[in-house]
Parts: structure tokens; sequence; C-alpha cells
């Protein structure tokens, strides 16, 4: 067994389960947002804000968010240890993406609570 | 024909190059690539290059011709030659010993790592441990794998890790025996692949199965790995 330093879940089939359920969630959440836009041709503050004052759209979002995040660490990670074969620039590199992950999904999460 | 061949003797030459070699064939005769090699060692006698069987068996001829890796011994000029023009490199992505020679240290290393003999843990009967027929189908495209390391040395994921990613010949070979009813060390097996480099390096590239000379599909191999290593997690 090779050891697995930094993946999400120290299992390529974990990792490769979150990747995918992640992208079911992510092609969902897309749709759906897509459909509701076609829907509401015409959207204002209030259709918007109403919309996320609903807790299911909450969770959705939230969803959405932790799918978002973890599929680009998993992906990042992957890529980096493809082509960085300098092991100071793949942790830099490495810690850049999880920050801005990091970063992504709190300032999220305050967006959602703020609204 | 221009041959253009690499060539690199440690010895004598700084870098590699690309030496062009006009090589007569003789008329209404379609050689293989092996042949083709084998004029050019008459003219130059320094030229190294491996072959044993010359019949597409022993699986020591893998070589880069025009851009594809196959056995030079079974592969006709007619199916490779553009425009008259031949470009003859060793196997990517490993070290080069001298002109068409590699290094396979780290091809061999990802087989040892899959334990390729089978491993049973009851006691031996009398004779055999014998097999149903149906049992036996199941290895069928996987046991005829002569390693020639055409299909990892095609695979993008091998090049970037060769050390990690166990790679298609690897794979097919530990599916054979995961495969195989005889063996009983599956959970083991499967342990030993279950991190993100043996096995889930693969990207479905499928250059194995497009490059392979015995026409096998590492790929879905593979695949029925996954399944294994998801069933077992479930
Ligand atoms: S299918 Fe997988 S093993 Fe085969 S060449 Fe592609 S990445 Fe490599
Ligand atoms: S799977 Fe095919 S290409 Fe790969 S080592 Fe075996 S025979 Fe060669």
């Amino acid at each position: 067994m090779v050891a697995s330093v930094t993946s999400l879940g120290r299992s390529g089939l974990y990792d490769w389960m979150v990747q995918r359920v992640s992208a079911v969630i992510l092609a969902a959440y897309v749709l759906f947002l897509l459909g509701y836009f076609v829907a509401t041709p015409d959207l204002t503050y209030a259709d918007w804000s109403g919309l996320f004052a609903n807790t299911c759209m909450k969770i959705f979002t939230i969803m959405a968010l932790v799918s978002l995040s973890t599929h680009a660490w998993v992906g990042m990670w992957t890529i980096s240890t493809d082509y960085l074969k300098n092991g100071v620039v793949r942790f830099l590199f490495q810690g850049f993406c999880g920050g801005v992950m990091f970063v992504y999904f709190v300032w999220g999460v305050q967006i959602l609570w703020g609204l | 024909m221009l041959v253009s061949i690499y060539r690199y003797n440690p010895e004598t030459d700084q870098t590699p190059y690309m030496q062009d070699v006009q090589v007569d064939i003789p008329d209404g005769k379609d050689l293989m690539v092996l042949d083709v090699l084998g004029l050019m060692k008459e003219q130059d006698t320094s030229l190294a290059y491996r072959r044993s069987c010359r019949e597409g068996v022993c699986g020591s001829d893998g070589l880069n011709m025009n851009g594809k890796n196959g056995l030079a011994c079974i592969t006709p000029l007619s199916a490779v030659v553009k425009n008259n023009k031949l470009v003859l490199r060793p196997l990517p992505g490993l070290p080069v010993i001298r002109d068409l020679v590699v290094d396979m240290s780290m091809f061999y290393k990802q087989y040892e790592k899959i334990k390729p003999f089978l491993i049973n843990d009851k006691p031996a009967p009398a004779i055999e441990r014998l097999q149903t027929p149906e049992d036996r189908e199941k290895l069928d495209g996987l046991y005829e794998c002569i390693l020639c390391a055409c299909c990892s040395t095609a695979c993008p994921s091998f090049w970037w890790n060769p050390d990690k990613f166990v790679g298609p010949s690897g794979l097919l070979q530990a599916y054979r025996f995961l495969a195989d009813s005889r063996d009983t060390a599956t959970d083991q097996r499967l342990a030993d692949l279950d991190d993100p480099f043996s096995v889930f390096r693969c990207r479905g590239i499928m250059n194995c199965v497009s490059v392979c000379p015995k026409g096998l599909n590492p790929t879905r191999a593979i695949g029925h790995i996954r399944n294994m290593l998801l069933q077992r997690a479930t």
C-alpha cells in the first residue's frame, strides 16, 4: 500500500466516491439554479432572498458548497501529485488550494446566513 | 526508406540524438520492424536493442514506432510507416540504458508488488488444485500478458508516478489473481490496492488498450478491481 500523505480520505476508493457523489450534487444544484432562472425571467431581490430563506434551499446550497470544496480539493491534490515533483512547491500549492477552498466555504456560509 | 532512430551510448554521448539512416528494403516484401533493425545492425554493429523469440511471445522488443508502442517483431512496415519514413524510439518514460534498451526495473517492481503468484492457505491436495471450466474461463484475457511494458509505458499516469501507480500491466495481473478461484488472499490483495495511487491513478485514457500487442484490455480489468474494492467497502 502506498502511503497517502494528504489525500482526503486516505483511501483511493473514498476519494473516488467523493468525486462522484460531489459531482452529482453539483450537477443537480447547477441544473436547479438554471431551471430557476429560466422559470423566473424577471427576477427581483424579493424572489431571490425568498428562495434562499427556504431551509431546504439553505441545506442544498451548503451541500453544494461542501461538494465544491471537496471536489476541488481531491482534484487539485491529484493534479499536484501528478505534475509537481518538487516537495516544497507541491506543499505550497496544496496549502494554497486548501486555503482558498476553506475561505470560499466559510465565505459562502456567511453569505448564506447573511441573506 | 528513411529510418530516424534514437541513439544514446552513455560512454561516448553527452546527450541522446536522432540518427537518420537510409535502409534499402527488398522489393515486394513487407518486413517486420525487427527485420529492419537487423538490416541496420549489419551496417552499424554498435546499435543496441533487445529481442529474443522474434514472434511476439517473449515481449522483449517493445519499441515506440512512429509514435506508437508495439512489438517490433510482429509489426509489419505496412502498418506503421508513413511517407516512407519510420521513427524508432525506446519505450517512453523509462530510463534509457543504451539506444533502444530501457531499464525496466520500475516496471518489474510494480509487477512484484501485486504478488504475481497463487496464494492459498489451505493444505495442498494430493495431485493438484482443480478449477471448474467456468472458473478457468475467467482468466482468459488476463493470463496471456507477456509483460512487454508497451501498455504501462504508454500510460500518462504511469509516466508521472511510476513508483506509486501499479500501471495497466501490473493491474491486469493483479486482477488475474483476484479472479482466480484457487486464490484465497483476495481480501489482502484488495487491501493492498486501496490507496489513492495504486489503482485510482487510472484516468481511463485507454492508451493501454490501444497498444497492447496481445489485444488485452487492462482498462476493463482495472474497472473490475474498482468494483471489487467498492463491494468490499459496502
Ligand atoms: S486506461 Fe488507465 S491504465 Fe490504461 S492508459 Fe489509461 S490511465 Fe493508464
Ligand atoms: S497487457 Fe499487453 S501491452 Fe501490457 S504488458 Fe501485457 S501484453 Fe504487454
